[in-house]
């Protein structure tokens, strides 16, 4: 995993709660055995007017000129619910996005995305309003410290916020560091070999 | 909801904190750092074609082995056929995957249940009635309804790719404590009302994301009366209003049915694991971190309007309007559902009209479930009443030994006779990896889990039902108050 320490980029912001894995990426694309080849179907539904992915639905935020740059996601309450299919981050992380910032996660997604780099940052609704209202007037640039944990605006007319964000210690060890998080459990083997050797029989 | 008081000198614990402190790997200091996440044990290890093969292959890119292949279970599920044995009938992709998943069995020393095999079937039917599913284990898939296996009071749920690779090769996986919740159905529910019914009345009071950060136990009369078929349909759903796992307390119930089981323990083994399971209980002073209660005679049947199992009304009531909605994100996503549904706010449920029926899925599809919708088939059968001719509906038994049950009960003729088509075992349209796909404007009535827009097929609309509900919908082309007819 490629270590995560800061990262400033582009916010696209996707108003909607409850955005579930199958919106993210839709059944149809969960069949191949590579962990690449997903982002070009990234909300595939809402991306394309065809089932083949040919017309892009120009409504949608993503294909919008503006956003085609953005590399972090400013959405709402519960991102991730539903299917614990990695394929959704997977999807999201070969598009580009390196940062989503919701209100809420759904829990598989949220540990999924630490798995992978992919930075889920939590923030009170309060704040994720006020990020949503600075990206609906002018583009909207976030330079995010991981170890600093704090989010600075960088807004077109050059007003300047500035949040703070918490992540679970380990989480931020293992995302700074770019832990392979196989190779760091397998250190502590005799340990599980102990806890094994204890185990009831029928067990 | 109510938060109940945390007493520091209270030292009863849930059922949860008694399987979670038996399955700690305690990391001694040295080995760790601050604040490391704790590593818990993994019993068993459910396997299917579509989240295992990236791991399989990580494996292999830093030449690991599975830890152990004995703990590990494969079964194909997610993209068979319904229609066919062969292993091409589903498309490239599915066989492909489907391949894939035998070679890396194969090559690990995985025991694998594949097409055709009589052991195949729905990951979450199968680990049940093998005996694979045991009160007081640690039970994973990558799979988000491995709740399912949590009525036997296992602590059971899903994971996402990384995580399967992670207990392939440590046998482990790295967990933060999730908070409890109780959810107490006090009383007997009415006749007719079935555990869909009482687990979509639960969502209907979480909301689709109230248990997020929880692991929940359903307790309470209502619950305790429940089959172990019954408390499989009532857990598996514990996802769908964000619960990382659902737990019932193993009884006598819970025992008698895992008792004989192929890989159930026998013997001694077994004498040794029921004194052992008969302790996985929660205290009575036991603390929860929030508490839900429901009375069980005011549940009435269940039917989904929306695009989240949350949105869900009684089947004698009217489709809902944002106004009836107190926050403004609520009220955005009750006018999104309506439109996507192609619903107009006070239609009464009993006046939706559906053209598609699917009885399966992991969460409904187990023979008690056949049973269920099967009687209700053979009343409509004495009327002279048929599938309607507006109405395609299948019904996909979730294993083969449920498959072969049926058939020896006769239920798969009931359902031929009255015009269902009768399919071979998988997730088929839950989920429609498969060609069991919907299509854009499709309704239909389904016994699955999830009613997200394109679950079962872009532009397709789903409405969740219990498996007598979908029964009688399937006959008379709209949904029906079973109870006032």
């Amino acid at each position: 995993m490629e270590k995560f320490t800061a990262h400033t980029g582009l916010v696209a912001p996707l108003d909607i709660a409850n955005v579930d894995t199958d919106q993210i990426i839709p059944k149809q694309f969960l069949q191949k055995t590579t962990r690449t080849g997903f982002g070009q179907h990234l909300f595939h539904d809402s991306r394309y007017l065809d089932n083949a992915g040919t017309q892009e639905n120009p409504d949608f935020l993503l294909n919008k000129p503006q956003y085609q740059d953005a590399s972090i996601l400013l959405t709402r309450e519960n991102f991730g619910c539903g299917s614990s299919r990695e394929h959704a981050p997977w999807a999201l992380e070969e598009f580009g996005f390196k940062v989503i910032m919701a209100p809420s996660f759904a829990d598989i997604f949220y540990g999924n995305c630490i798995n992978i780099g992919l930075l889920p940052i939590k923030l009170p609704e309060q704040q994720i309003n006020e990020l949503f209202s600075y990206s609906q007037h002018s583009e909207l640039t976030l330079l995010v410290d991981l170890t600093q944990n704090t989010i600075a605006t960088i807004t077109a007319n050059n007003e300047k916020h500035v949040y703070t964000f918490s992540l679970d210690s380990f989480h931020q060890y293992c995302l700074e560091q770019g832990i392979d998080s196989v190779g760091w459990t397998l250190k502590k083997l005799d340990t599980i070999k102990a806890f094994e050797a204890n185990m009831p029989a029928w067990q | 909801m109510t938060a109940s008081t945390k007493n520091n000198s209270n030292t009863a614990t849930t059922l949860y904190d008694k399987l979670w402190q038996s399955h700690l790997v305690e990391v001694s200091n040295s080995q760790a750092i601050e604040g490391e996440t704790p590593l818990i044990y993994v019993d068993r290890h459910l396997i299917h074609e579509v989240t295992s093969p990236q791991a399989f292959a990580n494996l292999k890119f830093h030449n690991r082995p599975v830890r152990h292949p004995e703990r590990t279970i494969a079964t194909m599920d997610h993209n068979t056929s319904t229609r066919s044995l062969e292993i091409n009938a589903a498309g490239e992709g599915a066989a492909n995957q489907l391949r894939t998943l035998a070679k890396n069995c194969q090559e690990f020393g995985i025991e694998l249940f594949g097409i055709g095999h009589k052991n195949q079937g729905i990951v979450h039917v199968i680990g049940p009635e093998l005996g694979l599913t045991l009160p007081g284990t640690v039970i994973v898939c990558g799979d988000s309804h491995t709740a399912t296996h949590g009525a036997f009071g296992a602590l059971a749920f899903g994971i996402g790719t990384s995580e399967v690779e992670h207990v392939f090769a440590t046998q482990t996986l790295r967990q933060t404590k999730a908070k409890t919740m109780k959810i107490e159905v006090n009383g007997q529910v009415g006749a007719g009302i079935s555990a869909k019914d009482i687990i979509l009345a639960i969502i209907g009071v979480t909301g689709s994301a109230g248990a997020t950060g929880y692991v929940v136990e359903y307790t309470g009369q209502a619950i305790r009366a429940l089959s172990m078929e019954e408390r499989m349909t009532v857990c598996n759903m514990s996802i769908e209003f964000g619960a990382k796992a659902g737990l019932i307390a193993p009884d006598e119930t819970t025992f008698a049915y895992v008792k004989g089981r192929e890989y159930a323990p026998k013997d001694e083994l077994w004498q040794q694991a029921v004194n052992d399971w008969k302790a996985l209980k929660s205290d009575k002073n036991a603390v929860f971190d929030a508490v839900v209660t429901l009375d069980a005679k005011n549940i009435k049947a269940q039917v989904t309007w929306g695009t989240t199992p949350g949105q869900v009304t009684a089947i004698d009531s009217k489709v809902p309007s944002p106004d009836d909605f107190k926050e403004a994100v609520e009220k955005e996503s009750c006018q999104a559902a309506l439109t996507y549904m192609g619903l107009t706010a006070g239609t009464q449920i009993t006046d939706i009209e559906i053209n598609k029926v699917f009885i399966g899925s992991c969460t409904n599809s187990r023979i008690e479930d056949l049973r269920a919708a099967a009687a209700v088939v053979e009343k409509y059968s004495t009327q002279g009443k048929k599938v309607s001719s507006k109405v395609d509906a299948i019904v996909v038994p979730g294993s083969y030994r449920v498959k072969t049950q049926a058939e020896q009960e006769g239920i798969d003729q009931v359902f031929i006779n009255a015009g269902f088509e009768w399919r071979l075992p998988g997730c088929s349209m839950c989920l429609g990896m498969n060609d069991d796909v919907l299509t854009v404007g499709d309704r239909c009535a389904s016994t699955s889990n999830r009613n997200f827009e394109g679950r079962q097929g872009r532009g397709s609309r789903t409405h969740l039902v219990s498996p007598e509900m979908a029964a009688a919908a399937a006959i008379e082309g709209h949904f029906v108050d079973l109870n006032a007819s």
